[in-house]
């Protein structure tokens, strides 16, 4: 994963205006320092949560691989997949899988499809608010290798170099089945203990940070969104 | 009244048992709104490892001090009300800690787990829990006038503010039950209970497709653990007050299972046919029928 070479950035230069250092002057008439990405945000860097011992770690994965809450965010086309797995016809409750609202509370990101580079921010962002440990499920090959959108200048190729993938779910589109295969593949990885994407982005944190920042020009956040 | 380590132990079983009970009554309610739509739905263990996963999520945020005591909270207004009703009547372990006037401070336990809530979501600083926390408790205020009413009607009918007198005073046939010789005071609590129940039509507070799961929405890993925990607890106490209150109380466990299925059924049941109100309708909605029926119920035993 880790083959590309890490390339030093000047991130400063990225720093959207309203991150910048300011002074500001108070009520009383004092002269206040504000420094947004120090004050305004959490700057700790993610660490590497090591698992529990084996035997309790395995049941903890069974629970986790049962209960797959889905963040109910559509990047691309993708997305209109999604919908039909709650009907009847597909209703992937049966399966532990269900749709939650908000990021804190999701454990599987679907990234359904093109990723434009304005959406790549808010996955990021919305990625690393998630509690670990959380897993991505790409869909779609615009996820892969840039599908039908291979030359856009707006749209990611490959998003195995932004955000760690546990799962691809191939096609153009796939269809919800295909979805619910991706889920049952999912839970067979969590359920051996491979589904440790998380940590693998802590380790490479520098890495991911580069490439990300490469392409996203009005970097405007801290490093980690907590 | 008793406070031996035994009748502490007894009490403590009778939470498992009700929280157990509880997670079993949510998965099959949710279960029979899949039906109704045409699902399957949920397995009927899936909020045990839901609960499993929560509490051993392996990143947890903290906004500040209050952030955690909010489902602390919540928590202690769920597991409070269940220590002062009499879940089995008649029987000494299951009467748990009811004594002379429970009724008065049932009624503040209900509130006072939304109270903690709010004051932890909006630590959380999500606009959207603000917003959820707002309507919840302009909403909840409404709900507990015609609960409130309600009950003053059976404290003046039945001269006590006593659950275990309440439920003694029912004994004797289905005819004895407040249902039948309070109607008025039992359609006021019944259509209050459609909101505390939090099922659509009022919903509202928790709306996922509106605002994001509202006062929640910050509170993820243990956190929402201790509220998913209290919500078991919270459904079959609210619905074991209301069958002591209106239904007869209950003599076996049995009896107590079947009757909270059938009133947390009611609210599902309503749920499942209407659609979602807005907080100005919901508000307006308790504020007419409901409290005029309650207000009816008073001025009649006068």
């Amino acid at each position: 994963m880790n083959k590309h070479k890490f390339e030093d950035l000047d991130v400063d230069k990225f720093l959207a205006p309203e991150n910048e250092k300011r002074s500001v002057v108070a009520p009383d008439g004092s002269t206040v320092e504000i420094d947004p990405l120090k004050d305004y945000f959490c700057q700790d860097r993610p660490e590497v949560l090591k698992p529990k011992s084996a035997p309790v770690e395995k049941f903890l994965n069974w629970a986790r691989a049962e209960s797959l809450w889905v963040l109910g965010f559509g990047t691309g086309c993708g997305s209109i997949e999604i919908p039909p797995l709650v009907t009847p016809r597909f209703d992937m409750f049966r399966y532990g899988v269900q749709m939650r609202p908000t990021p804190r509370q999701s454990n599987v990101f679907i990234i359904s499809g093109y990723l434009a580079v304005k959406t790549l921010k808010r996955v990021i962002r919305t990625y690393e608010q998630m509690p670990s440990p959380k897993y991505i499920m790409a869909l779609g090959s615009c996820t892969i290798n840039g599908g039908m959108y291979y030359d856009s200048y707006n749209t990611i190729n490959r998003l195995d170099a932004y955000l760690p993938v546990d799962v691809y779910v191939a096609g153009c589109m796939p269809r919800p089945e295909a979805l619910l295969a991706g889920f049952a593949k999912l839970k067979e990885l969590i359920k051996a203990g491979k589904a440790e994407k998380a940590n693998e982005y802590a380790e490479n944190f520098d890495w991911y940070k580069a490439n990300q920042k490469k392409i996203i020009k009005d970097w405007n956040m801290p490093d980690y969104n907590w | 009244m008793d406070y031996s380590i035994t009748k502490f132990l007894w009490t403590l079983l009778g939470l498992f048992i009700v929280l157990n009970w509880g997670m079993l009554m949510s998965s099959t309610m949710r279960r029979i709104g899949a039906r109704v739509a045409g699902r399957y739905g949920i397995p009927w263990y899936q909020p045990w490892i839901d609960l499993t996963k929560l509490y051993s999520l392996r990143t947890q945020l903290t906004h500040g001090t209050m952030f955690y005591i909010g489902p602390a909270f919540r928590l202690m207004g769920g597991v409070g009300m269940f220590l002062f009703i009499p879940m089995v009547f008649g029987n000494e372990h299951w009467s748990n800690y009811s004594f002379s006037s429970d009724l008065i401070i049932i009624l503040y336990f209900q509130f006072f787990g939304m109270l903690g809530m709010a004051l932890g979501a909006s630590e959380g600083g999500q606009p959207y829990s603000a917003i959820g926390v707002s309507r919840g408790l302009s909403q909840f205020t409404t709900i507990e006038l015609p609960m409130t009413l309600a009950i003053i009607s059976l404290a003046v009918q039945y001269h006590t503010l006593s659950f275990t007198d309440i439920v003694a005073a029912q004994q004797g046939g289905i005819t004895h039950w407040t249902m039948w010789t309070n109607p008025l005071a039992t359609g006021a609590a019944m259509l209050s209970l459609l909101g505390s129940f939090g099922h659509s039509p009022f919903n509202l507070v928790k709306a996922p497709n509106e605002i994001p799961i509202g006062p929640p929405t910050e509170y993820h890993g243990t956190f929402l653990g201790v509220l998913r925990t209290n919500g078991a607890i919270l459904h079959v106490a609210e619905a074991a007050l209301f069958m002591n209150l209106f239904f007869g109380g209950a003599t076996s466990w049995f009896e107590l299972i079947i009757k909270t299925f059938l009133i947390y059924f009611w609210s599902v049941f309503v749920g499942t046919v209407f659609p979602r109100f807005r907080i100005e309708q919901s508000v307006r909605w308790f504020l007419k029928i409901p409290t005029i029926l309650g207000i009816l119920a008073i001025i009649i035993l006068l």
